[in-house]
């Protein structure tokens, strides 16, 4: 669509902007404040090095190591939940009754409250009391969550696959719903084999969809922070203590303000970046499909 | 493919009744995998749903797939005590005040987006993105320091403002993308038959656009009720969200897992029914009006 020229139009804006630097700026400026100064009992006191705590923060294992493991987390949540979400949209009912049914019982993870969303795995995988963990063990299969590193990995990631595979499958759902019966009809005069409809019909149609659920996924994966944190508690040790576990430790439990903050910002960054790269993507695909 | 079959029996072929034949079992085998899917999702819940019915004596001394003594003693509690059902009453207060305060900002900067080009519209939109995609780990302090220098501290109207970090240019970036699907003569004609902007605006504009209105309510409504990091860091006594207040199940006898399974159950409730509502609109509104 042409758009006009209007610079009035700053104007409709201007109840978002102002509301938006209220709860986005000011704390944002607030933390870039407390990142170049020093405190001591509730006092602040500028730092010589105005770079002091980037450097430290840069040089710290244990942020490199929630990095890390955010990475991991976020890439194998990522393998898991887009195609699994697409397949899941394929075989869905096209419409009637199922088709309804299905949509309400596939959404209703994606709005229990996310501690819920905890408590419901923390006592589901419980070796005493959670169907989950009790038919493991009598399975044979050792498995406890709160000791064993690898089983509270996949607790918590099986968790995420269980929360948010539907998000993914819905908005495959809803590209799946958009491409003409014309579409495959085509096809079918062309004898296309089920993968050449999948691979020129159906993922092209997806791929707008697909990329907002990529997005939405990876940054909402990457600010995890509720759900393994009320099952595992970022334990054992450290094993599943992501970067808003570990800011959260840093900044409200020690009160480390000054190095909490250089963390924030340099956090803050790595998501901005990995989005914006996903956001230029994201347009040009609309951009083409405009044409 | 089959609704093909269906609409035109007369002129099924007998290549196209090969194909249906063949297509068959396909039916089948998805049935079986949507099954799997929602046996997946379902089970957990079902757990949580089994534990809220029966006494800590059960839960803890036997296993069982379902109630032996069933008990309504876990949702009687939280319906009796003030204390635990006054944390639905504060949720519910600002996720409605941030649903309503979000689509107020938003209808007209979502306008301005789709209508209207001007300076450093498109940076502006990048930056309203950038603001979903801002960990609440990192805002939690500095939140907690600017609302209680203000005097919200521990109010609804400040979860339902910190919210708004999120929320708004998620319910921006939906509305823009229903916008975008109404022509713009329709603007153009209205303003030639006389009416001025506010007036085309509430009158013709928002009921062409009323599912989208509805969707962007719903993702609000939704990532408000589902938040907890925020609203718990916000709020001590006055406005303490349901979700925080759960924590207070483990006390010092241990975990009162019946209580603590029936808030989760609660907590569920007031989502299902928002999706019941919506269930029509779920797969286009998922993909924010893209498709």
């Amino acid at each position: 669509m042409n758009k006009t020229v209007n610079q009035k139009a700053w104007f409709l804006v201007l109840p978002v902007l102002v509301l938006v630097a209220f709860s986005a700026v000011i704390p944002l400026m607030t933390v870039v404040n407390y990142s170049v100064q020093d405190t001591f009992g509730g006092q602040f006191f500028p730092l010589d090095d105005k770079l002091l705590w980037f450097r430290e923060m840069l040089q710290d294992d244990r942020m490199w190591g929630a990095l890390w493991r955010q990475l991991t987390f976020s890439g194998i949540i990522l393998a898991i939940e887009i195609p699994l979400g697409i397949y899941i949209a394929l075989n869905m009912p096209k419409s009637g009754f199922w088709a309804s049914f299905c949509l309400v019982v596939m959404s209703l993870p994606l709005l229990i409250p996310w501690n819920v969303v905890g408590t419901i795995w923390q006592i589901f995988g419980r070796v005493d009391i959670g169907l989950l963990g009790y038919t493991l063990n009598k399975l044979g299969i050792d498995y406890n969550y709160t000791q064993d590193v690898f089983a509270a990995w996949v607790t918590v990631i099986v968790m995420d696959v269980w929360h948010w595979t539907s998000l993914v499958a819905l908005l495959a759902y809803a590209g799946l719903q958009s491409i003409p019966n014309a579409y495959y009809q085509a096809a079918k005069i062309d004898q296309a084999s089920r993968w050449a409809v999948f691979r020129y019909i159906e993922l092209p149609k997806m791929a707008g969809v697909l990329m907002i659920a990529i997005l939405l996924r990876f940054m909402d994966s990457f600010m995890i922070y509720t759900e393994p944190f009320v099952v595992t508690g970022g334990g054992p040790g450290s094993a599943t203590t992501f970067l808003s576990i570990d800011l959260v430790k840093m900044a409200l439990g020690q009160f480390d303000l000054g190095p909490a903050a250089a963390f924030s910002i340099m956090y803050f960054l790595v998501i901005l970046l990995i989005s914006w790269v996903f956001y230029t993507v994201m347009t040009n695909l609309d951009k083409r499909d405009g044409v | 493919m089959s609704e093909t079959t269906v609409q035109a029996p007369a002129a099924l072929s007998q290549g196209e009744a090969s194909v249906a034949r063949r297509r068959a079992p396909r039916v089948n085998r998805s049935a079986i995998v949507m099954g799997l899917y929602l046996l997946f999702l379902m089970l957990p819940i079902y757990w949580l749903l089994n534990m809220s019915l029966k006494t800590n004596t059960e839960i803890v001394s036997s296993f069982s797939l379902w109630p032996q003594n069933l008990t309504f003693q876990n949702y009687v509690k939280i319906f009796t005590d003030e204390s635990w059902y006054i944390g639905y009453i504060n949720s519910l207060i600002y996720v409605v005040m941030n649903t309503a305060i979000s689509l107020a900002v938003a209808l007209p900067a979502a306008y301005a987006f789709s209508r209207y080009s001007f300076m450093g519209d498109k940076h502006l939109f990048f930056w309203l993105l950038t603001n979903r995609m801002a960990p609440p780990a990192v805002f939690a302090l500095p939140f907690f320091q600017l609302y209680s220098s203000v005097g919200l501290f521990d109010t609804h109207i400040a979860v339902a403002l910190a919210h708004c970090l999120f929320n708004v240019p998620l319910a921006v970036w939906i509305l823009e993308g229903f916008m975008r699907g109404v022509p713009k003569e329709i603007d153009e004609t209205a303003y030639l038959d006389g009416y001025s902007f506010g007036k085309f605006f509430v009158k013709i504009f928002m009921p062409l656009i009323s599912s989208g209105i509805g969707v962007a309510a719903f993702f609000c409504f939704m990532f408000s009720w589902v938040e907890l990091l925020l609203s718990r860091t916000l709020t001590t006594v006055d406005a303490k969200p349901i979700a925080a207040i759960m924590t207070r199940t483990q006390g010092a006898a241990g975990i009162d897992w019946g209580v603590l399974a029936a808030a989760g159950v609660l907590t569920i409730v007031p989502g299902a029914l928002v999706i019941y509502f919506v269930r029509n609109y779920i797969a286009k509104g998922f993909a924010l009006g893209r498709v």
